[in-house]
């Protein structure tokens, strides 16, 4: 009989599958893994730790024979026949499905230049071993993009005694979605550990043993690693005939244009509740949009709403942001010279965003406020958000016990 | 044999929060509850060596620093993934203002 077919063994695939069992799906669960060993989370690979890349599987084969989901390691997906509702795997074998989720994910955008291909990426377990292994101690290795990963890749490979420099084509690390002030604090850090990092550079060619820049500087280089952004996995959207837009468009349910197929995590681009279609690249969205997708294949039929939260660790540094922290700061609160979060207010004094950056994890507690304060959609009072003073727990409840 | 340890006192911990008390290289979560009960737990997240007593406390859930996962730290139970693995509890008394955890 025909049940869930589930594409993509990762995060927002197995998600998705115990959700839909949990949700009290009935038929048969499978989940195509394109990956041949367990599936493990994706996070700890720029976390290595002493022996190299940290590999920590998602879950038990117990637990997926528990809940009777079928996992199959290797193969992928090749081909959609949505009029028979039937797909081809890559090793031949048919399967039928009445809810099909593309859970693809996106894959390591690739270097342009010439030479290009000689650079690295961190996507996989093999890739993390790769680059682990490259890194004794004295090696030059040059990272290219000042982006999140790209900043943890770098603070690992210093931290394993490599001498690392960082190439931004922007004009600051972390530009896209770390509010400058905290940015600049990471990258402090970062330059006194001893990384070099060069920004508002274009890269000419990678060659053997060196990255020339477009200016015609050349950096020494053992080992290159690109880390210049993903690319959503939407090749199986596409030759399917969906709508497909920087990811495979769905819409709140996480539907796609044909109901019996829904798209989830890296790949997906969802209509948010602004009617703009929007494609996330976190863990937590992983986990949120594969748990909504599973529930909805079930029957169930619950809405994505955000917003989408992640972190970063940085030597001793932690970084947390939560919804959308674009512009110019509505509040900034100071609860200790180590430890700051700032807010972003809508023209209605709402909280849409917050991030926040200390010791550890010293800003956990206050984003995940912040998150309840986004869910919430209150006006909220921007000094006493300013005010350390004030436990945000108050402002969400404002009649809260002393 | 019971084995109680002073770990705090009653007002270090504000009402609705969690504070973290190591003891002979072990590590512990303590709670306040909103109806002012005391509670612990093991200190670090059953999903990864995260201390709790940087989570979030509501009502009474303790919300795991980084990966979200939730425990109702009365029972140790995990309620939301990725955590599936229970948290193991320690009995606590209060005496003379003083927080006791049996270990």
């Amino acid at each position: 009989m025909a049940g869930i077919v589930i594409a993509g063994g990762g995060d927002c695939g197995i998600r998705a599958a115990f959700a839909a069992r949990d949700q009290g799906y009935a038929g048969t669960i499978t989940v195509v893994a394109a990956e041949p060993g367990m599936p493990y989370e994706r996070p700890p690979l720029s976390k290595p730790g002493e022996l190299g890349a940290t590999e920590k599987p998602i879950c038990t084969p117990e637990r997926l024979q528990d809940c009777k989901i079928d996992l199959l390691l290797g193969v992928s997906v090749h081909s959609v026949d949505r009029a028979g509702r039937r797909v081809v795997l890559s090793n031949g074998a048919g399967l039928d499905y009445d809810k099909l989720l593309l859970a693809t994910g996106a894959v390591p955008r690739k270097l342009a230049c010439s030479g290009g291909d000689r650079a690295l990426s961190l996507r996989s377990l093999g890739d993390a071993q790769r680059i682990y292994g490259a890194a004794a101690p004295g090696v030059q290795i040059t990272v290219i993009g000042a982006g999140l990963i790209g900043m943890e890749l770098a603070a690992v490979l210093i931290g394993r005694g490599a001498r690392v420099t960082v190439l931004e084509y922007g004009p600051r690390p972390l530009g896209r979605n770390v509010p400058e002030a905290l940015a600049t604090r990471i990258t402090g850090q970062h330059l006194a550990e001893g990384v070099d990092i060069l920004c508002s550079v274009q890269i000419a060619e990678v060659t053997k043993n060196a990255v020339i820049l477009a200016d015609g500087r050349s950096i020494p280089s053992d080992v290159v690693v690109a880390a210049i952004g993903v690319v959503p996995d939407t090749e199986l959207g596409r030759a399917s005939g969906l709508a497909v837009e920087n990811g495979i468009r769905v819409d709140r349910q996480l539907r796609s244009t044909d109901p019996h197929i829904y798209a989830a995590g890296d790949c997906a681009s969802v209509l948010c509740k602004d009617a703009v279609y929007r494609r996330f690249e976190t863990w937590q969205n992983a986990q949120t949009q594969g748990d909504i997708a599973g529930r909805n294949m079930a029957g169930a039929g619950l809405q994505f709403g955000g917003p989408v939260w992640f972190w970063s660790d940085q030597y001793d540094l932690g970084l947390q942001a939560v919804g959308d922290t674009v512009g110019q700061a509505s509040a900034i609160r100071k609860t200790d010279t180590e430890t700051e979060l700032h807010f972003y207010l809508d023209g209605q004094a709402r909280l849409i965003g917050a991030a926040g950056l200390g010791i550890g994890n010293a800003v956990a507690k206050d984003i995940k406020l912040a998150q309840k304060l986004i869910e919430a959609e209150v006006p909220l009072d921007v000094a006493l958000l300013g005010d350390p003073a004030i436990n945000l727990k108050k402002m969400l409840r404002p009649i809260a016990v002393s | 044999m019971a084995n109680w340890i002073d770990a705090c006192a009653a007002d270090d911990i504000e009402e609705e929060d969690v504070i973290r008390f190591d003891h002979a290289g072990r590590t512990f979560a303590i709670y306040r509850s909103p109806d002012d009960q005391y509670f612990c737990t093991d200190g670090l997240c059953t999903h990864e060596n995260v201390h709790l007593a940087d989570g979030l406390v509501m009502d009474h859930t303790i919300e795991c620093p980084k990966h979200n996962g939730q425990f109702d730290y009365r029972t140790g139970e995990a309620t939301r993934v990725p955590v599936c693995v229970n948290l193991a509890i320690y009995q606590v008394k209060l005496a003379d203002g003083r927080v006791l955890i049996e270990i």
